[in-house]
């Protein structure tokens, strides 16, 4: 049970903190709403347009998110390879040759079909 | 990392139709990535048929050679250091997945029955705009008119399924899951009509499918708290040995099985089942009715076998709670159903059940009467069985067709026996083999999963299931009787002609199915043959 006692001890301070935090700003900071301050925060720039009224989200991202998939397993095979590829010998250099291979073709794929152009 | 790394050992003889069958996939994205638009669905179609041909003629061959173990009880290997195991139900199960998926690669490429339209939208984000569009929500897009990349997604499917059958441990397993589940849920939403019905089933399927994978990881998890091991044959070892925090092994087997018994549309977990089988394009249906539920069936009798054969006191009475009420649900919620689609998606339900009935029957082989068929030999059976009547069934679904794409309502086929006999009759020789009525493939297989569970004591299931079965042969021959024994309306669907792809696909499977009705024999003594599974 000791153990847990600094856990606790942390999780108590983080709660009164947060807490606190929201109380005194809600007791003695100042209240002026308007437009700006009640739309949804986006990095700052206008909010994109939004679905109400049958409008459609452009879901150009995706295309982002697929090529940072393919690079973020990529090197998650990579580096645990990299560092033991020495003891791992033939066998681990062919694996890690057939996946990247694998990975390049779906990265071709993604390529040929358009993924790299914005618009 | 102190001591020398040794790879472990890859049986490449044993493994290679999973090979050809994933390098057949890579081919297709790399045709997709580089060939003309013109040319990609004849090369999608042409590679995708040559690697299920080699894919097919390497799994007799590996089967050929299976070395014995047990004393002849089983046959087979574990190899890929212990996470795949090919044995005689493995290559079973791989020879049936490819079978039902030529089926369905031939509704993939069938392009007559829609005017020369492919199934398939373009694109899975094409908007449901057609609903406002002159003819209705029926009306097909005609943006982008090819979606080749079907084919390679078949392909991936087919290969995630043959890895799930053969899974020798649940990290395997659960890779597998996602490979076959993935295209399967994109495939769901490319219905080129009906295209809001169609991408509410794939996100219906998708989200549901990936609640249920979160189900698998964390039983997962909870096995090996208590095994030690993801591996099948140690979890075995563990459980025999018992001792230890048993509520995980409970916990854990149970969320595994929550997983397991969606993908096979079980109740409680079955409400996707109609939706998905009614929105997603007919082709797709088939294959995925048909497939999905060999595949998961393989990895259940597996993992209740292999991983908890001796737990079995444990697992078996749940199981019997869960095969009672997929039975008894799949067969009333179908009486109710006017939607063709609909109602044979409750009816796979029901037979989702009757294959738990089958499962059921698991006894230690000592334990068998002499002549008795086991509960695994029957079970194979069984899907076979259900395997083929369901392709078919859905291929002859998409040949009679409204302006508005297929007559999906039950009440516009009536009459069709008058006007379409052959249609008629084809679609109503497979109703009866689900139906379970002698001289039909089913009824074989049927009789087979009861026989089995009834050997094992499960008396009270395999009377619910008669009596299901019972309640099914009702709507099934309610089906029947409009089909051939009313007029048909003024303004009948259109009956198509299709092109050789989907004739082929129904005689074949029409053949099939009679044919196992009236010599069951061989295929059953090939069940028989696969022997046990290979720990």
């Amino acid at each position: 049970m000791e153990l847990y006692t600094p856990v606790l001890a942390l999780l108590a301070l983080a709660a009164g903190f947060a807490i606190f935090s929201v109380a005194v700003s809600t007791l003695t900071g100042p209240k002026r709403y308007n437009r700006a301050r009640l739309d949804s925060y986006e990095c700052g720039i206008e909010p994109t347009p939004q679905p109400f009224g049958g409008g459609r989200i452009p879901v150009k991202y995706y295309t982002v998110a697929m090529t940072f998939i393919i690079f973020d397993v990529e090197i998650m095979f990579l580096v645990p390879w990299a560092v033991y590829f020495d003891q791992l010998s033939w066998f681990g250099l062919i694996a890690v040759v057939l996946f990247l291979f694998n990975i390049t073709l779906a990265y071709a794929y993604e390529w040929r079909r358009g993924g790299l152009d914005w618009d | 990392m102190n001591d020398e790394f040794t790879g472990p050992a890859i049986e490449w003889a044993r493994l290679w139709p999973l090979f050809a069958v994933f390098g057949t996939a890579l081919v297709g994205v790399a045709v997709e990535a580089f060939a003309p638009r013109s040319a990609r669905c004849l090369i999608q179609s042409s590679v995708a048929g040559v690697g299920l041909a080699v894919a097919l003629v390497g799994t007799v061959l590996v089967a050929l050679e299976l070395p014995e173990r047990a004393g002849g009880a089983a046959r087979g290997d574990v190899t890929a250091g212990g996470a795949v195991v090919v044995d005689g139900p493995t290559v079973f199960l791989w020879g049936l997945l490819v079978v039902v998926t030529v089926g369905g690669l031939l509704l993939f490429a069938e392009r007559r029955v829609d005017a020369g339209l492919p199934v398939f939208a373009g694109q899975a984000s094409l908007p449901p705009g057609s609903t406002a569009g002159p003819g209705g929500p029926g009306e097909p897009s005609y943006e982008d008119w090819e979606h080749t990349e079907v084919y390679p997604l078949l392909v991936f499917a087919l290969g995630g399924m043959m890895l799930f059958c053969a899974s020798g441990d649940l990290l395997t397993m659960f890779v597998a899951l996602e490979i076959l589940s993935l295209p399967l849920y994109l495939l769901c939403g490319l219905a080129r009509r009906r295209r809001l019905l169609s991408q509410e089933a794939a996100m219906k399927y998708f989200l549901l499918g990936a609640f249920s994978s979160g189900f698998f990881v964390y039983g997962m998890a909870l096995v090996y708290g208590y095994a030690g091991t993801l591996n099948l044959a140690g979890v075995a070892v563990a459980v025999r040995a018992g001792g230890g925090q048993e509520v995980l092994l409970l916990v854990g087997a149970a969320m595994v099985m929550v997983a397991l018994l969606f993908k096979v549309g079980a109740v409680p977990f079955h409400s996707w089942t109609p939706d998905v089988y009614q929105g997603a394009p007919t082709a797709v249906t088939a294959y995925m009715a048909a497939a999905t539920k060999i595949a998961a069936f393989g990895a259940i009798l597996r993992f209740l076998y292999v991983g908890l054969g001796d737990a079995r006191w444990d697992w078996a009475p749940l199981l019997w709670v869960v095969a009672i009420l997929t039975m008894l649900g799949g067969v009333v919620l179908a009486v109710g159903q006017t939607e063709i689609k609909r109602l044979l998606a409750y009816s796979s339900i029901a037979h989702t059940g009757f294959l738990l009935t089958g499962v059921l029957g698991l006894q230690a082989s000592g334990d068998l009467a002499e002549g008795q068929i086991s509960s695994l030999q029957a079970v194979l059976f069984y899907l076979a069985t259900y395997g083929v009547a369901t392709v078919g069934i859905f291929a002859v679904t998409t040949l009679v067709r409204d302006p508005g794409g297929e007559a999906g309502s039950v009440a516009r086929w009536t009459g069709l026996g008058r006007t379409s006999p052959l249609v008629a009759g084809a679609f109503a020789v497979f109703l009866l083999s689900l139906a379970g009525i002698p001289l039909t493939a089913g009824f074989v297989g049927k009789w087979s999963v009861f026989a089995s569970a009834a050997g094992a004591g499960a008396w009270p299931v395999v009377a619910v299931a008669i009596t299901s079965s019972i309640i099914a042969v009702y709507f099934y021959v309610r089906h029947i009787v409009t089909m051939f024994f009313a007029d048909p309306p003024e303004d009948a669907p259109v009956v198509v002609v299709p092109s050789p792809l989907t004739s082929v696909t129904i005689a074949v499977a029409l053949i099939v199915t009679v044919a196992l009705g009236v010599v069951p024999g061989p295929l059953l003594d090939l069940a028989g043959h696969a022997g046990q599974f290979v720990r």
